[in-house]
């Protein structure tokens, strides 16, 4: 095969069993790779009824086919599970080197079944699979392990591990790779920590081979001409990384404020990329084969917060930020360290922070509660050591670690999580702008931004402009992002890639590299049917449309200050048009119909 | 004049670029030990540096190449390898301090950098410009300008 290695890696940790199978090759055709191969690979093994954190679920390594090749911006892997966040289908995708890695060593899949008995870790080194003892290994935060893991099998080798947050299976642990990048969302990491996996070590040194080199050079250097000439992809990610839009999104009124309870903050500045460029950045980084650059390279000096590593993204610098009522920016760094460090998703944590300070200032919870930490809006210091300890799976840290919706929920007032299927919500309001919150609403794993960001039309007018308040054409737009999005999730790209390029260009790319004949429109196809195929799991793991939802807040207290002062969410007006578009049931089921379209009956 | 590949770790991303360029450009697939260029990256500091061979002017891999394959090209200021030439013993990969010149047990042959005859494909598919293709005669003028700008805004702004 080209593109694709063809062959799947199975260890079963229970058994110490390992073996290796072809790639099945019309399901690579059909669902490309990474989210959607991964996906399809776990819907025919596993019951979507299973206990997330139990031997029974399997946790899949999934690069794609452009991944570990020079297609741009195209070096990143899904780990697909059951997510015991939301129980949910979850694929987490992360960048970094370790995707590309583990098709070096000849593997388009890793799939890891049961449960080991003890802390253990995997050494992969092209064919040999070795199953390691991880007792030294336990305990160690993500930089620590990935260097005692370097040292003791390849210098160069790949890791992907977890740290005490996985370990302790909390609820938003995140699996970290080449030590600053995570597959962040829907606690894949606590799925790791449940079988007693650390990390995953990979060494490779074999060849990707294109079916058409010459072909695939050509589409590739066109997809890097139409990315490095857009403003976005081409210079502004570089420049400002993504957390250029917290100006942005506080200036159209749709910067999610204090738990939610507004959509505008006037310090956000002071969080700001431009902020972020002039004081912390030491230099912008790549993930493999990019050529964007939106990785931040920072060093904070404060004594008080000082570190050095990644970060923040926008999500990031928002939830530690405004919607904590937090303008310093170091403290905000500090907090990302200690996510990369602790493996936590930052997006989740930052909110479940924001909603146990919201339980703290209206007095359901006390310091009693909080063990001493004094969690009023705008606490810096006591933001970071909140995090410090839901790292470490300490004190109330434990508590942090569920996620605000069973957090919220223990103190009687689950309404307060800002939550979609028990998935934290972004930095994007869904009351200022209703396209991403029909997104969030009907996302296959919940309160999630990047798998239909219709924030590029709504909010940036890329690649066209979008009224930001409208419901007319919503619901297409949204299924078709999430569908093309999913398509570009299953390839092994990166989402920002679209800031210049779009399917024509993808799938020129898919074409020569895999010699199999995609259009642009079989591409999105693709994606469609990836999207399909994980709400059948979801419907399976008992999900309807009544999940299909945001919090009260959002349709019943609208943004107080700003631009967008006095807008609601308007999901349930667009909702039905929405399964229209999808062609599904009324009540959200694909219909036969579709399903036999796509393949999928 | 001769032109020199120069390296710029401080614009390097770590993304690997050039080394997938260079082993599509020389092997036809994408295989990052094929490439002769290297990037090497400390991740707790986020700092990334790429490796190549350096076209030596008193080469150690010409120098204890017995066969001949590996010659100082006077013309364009490479070390050329002569494949046809090469017996695999290996020497110019004990002899080199960069470790520059590697022995690929795939293909059991020497890979060197070749600057691609020229028009080295790293530093085309580079997105930040950390590898140039200079004149050798003005090779670091954009280093020394880029920290005499550093020292322009630092006296302009202190200027009343």
């Amino acid at each position: 095969m080209n593109g694709w290695m063809g062959k799947v890696l199975r260890v079963d940790l229970t058994s110490g069993k390992v073996t290796k199978e072809p790639l099945n090759p019309v399901w690579a055709r059909q669902y490309i790779g990474a989210r959607g191969l991964g996906s399809k690979y776990l819907y025919e093994e596993v019951d979507p009824a299973v206990d997330p954190l139990s031997p029974a679920n399997k946790l899949i390594f999934a690069p794609g086919p452009f991944s570990g090749t020079f297609a741009p911006s195209a070096g990143r892997y899904n780990v697909v599970t059951k997510g015991p966040l939301t129980g949910t289908i979850a694929a987490s995708n992360s960048g970094g080197n370790w995707g590309p890695e583990l098709k070096y060593a000849g593997y388009d899949l890793l799939i890891v079944e049961g449960k080991a008995a003890k802390p253990s870790y995997l050494w992969i080194k092209d064919e040999v699979v070795e199953i390691r003892d991880a007792a030294h290994l336990w305990g160690k935060d993500v930089p620590e392990t990935t260097e005692t893991l370097n040292a003791e099998t390849d210098e160069d080798a790949k890791v992907s591990c977890i740290g005490p947050a996985g370990e302790g299976m909390a609820l938003l642990a995140s699996i970290m790779n080449d030590m600053h990048r995570a597959a962040g969302r829907t606690g894949v990491g606590a799925v790791m920590g449940s079988k007693n996996l650390k990390a995953v070590v990979v060494r490779g040194s074999h060849a990707i081979t294109a079916a058409d080199p010459d072909g695939f050079m050509r589409a590739v250097l066109q997809t890097r001409k139409v990315i490095s000439e857009h403003p976005v992809g081409g210079a502004g990610l570089r420049l400002y990384g993504t957390n250029v839009l917290v100006n942005i999104l506080n200036s159209v009124g749709g910067l999610p404020t204090r738990n939610f309870t507004d959509g505008h903050f006037p310090t956000a500045d002071k969080v700001g990329g431009e902020s972020l460029a002039a004081n912390q950045l030491q230099r912008p980084k790549g993930c493999f084969a990019c050529i964007i650059s939106c990785g931040r390279a920072t060093k904070v000096t404060n004594p008080k917060y000082a570190g050095e590593g990644e970060g923040p993204e926008y999500e990031t610098a928002w939830g530690f930020g405004p919607d904590c009522g937090i303008d310093d920016l170091d403290a905000i760094i500090k907090a990302n360290y200690y996510c990369n460090e602790y493996g936590l998703d930052t997006i989740s944590l930052a909110s479940t922070v924001a909603c146990a300070m919201e339980l703290y200032n209206r007095g359901i919870i006390t310091l009693k509660d909080t063990e001493g930490l004094d969690l009023n809006f705008g606490n810096a210091e006591a933001m970071v050591e909140a995090v410090r300890l839901t790292g470490l799976q300490q004190g109330f840290g434990k508590k942090l670690g569920l996620g605000s919706y069973r957090l919220a929920e223990m103190y009687g007032h689950a309404d307060l999580s800002m939550t979609a299927k028990k998935q934290e919500m972004p930095a994007y309001d869904p009351r200022a702008i209703q396209g991403i919150g029909l997104n969030y609403a009907t996302n296959n794993r919940g309160g999630c931004h990047v798998r239909g960001y219709t924030i590029s039309p709504e909010v940036l007018g890329v690649p066209f402009k979008v009224e930001k308040e409208t419901l007319d054409g919503k619901p297409e737009l949204v299924a078709l992002f999430q569908n093309l999005t999913a398509a570009i999730d299953s390839s092994g790209s990166c989402l920002f890639v679209t800031f210049g390029a779009g399917a024509d260009e993808l799938a020129a790319m898919l074409s020569t590299l895999t010699g199999e004949t995609y259009t642009a429109a079989d591409f999105i196809e693709c994606g469609e049917r990836v999207w399909n195929l994980e709400r059948l799991w979801n419907i399976k793991a008992g999900f309807s449309s009544k999940d299909d939802t945001l919090p009260p807040r959002m349709f019943n207290e609208p943004i107080r200050t700003g631009t967008s002062k006095g807008q609601v969410s308007r999901v349930p007006e667009m909702l039905p048009e929405y399964y229209k578009a999808r062609g599904w049931s009324p009540e959200g089921v694909p219909t036969e119909d579709k399903l036999k379209a796509l393949a999928l009956a | 004049m001769s032109k020199m590949l120069v390296i710029h770790p401080d614009k390097c991303t770590g993304c690997h670029n050039c080394e997938l360029a260079c082993s599509m450009h020389h092997e036809g697939h994408f295989r990052p030990r094929a490439g002769r260029v290297h990037v090497y990256t400390w991740e707790r500091e986020v700092f990334s540096v790429p490796m190549m061979c350096q076209q030596c002017n008193e080469a150690a891999c010409a120098k204890v190449c017995m066969p001949g394959a590996m010659t100082r090209n006077a013309r364009t200021g490479q070390v050329d390898l002569d494949h046809s030439k090469c017996i695999g013993c290996k020497m110019c990969v004990q002899a080199c301090p960069f470790g520059a010149a590697v022995w690929d047990s795939l293909t059991a042959r020497i890979f060197k950098c070749d600057t691609c005859g020229g028009d080295p494909a790293c530093v085309a598919f580079c997105p930040t410009h950390a590898l140039e293709w200079a004149e050798d005669l003005v090779s670091t003028r954009e280093r020394k300008k880029s920290f005499a700008t550093k020292l322009k805004n630092v006296f302009s702004e202190a200027a009343p």
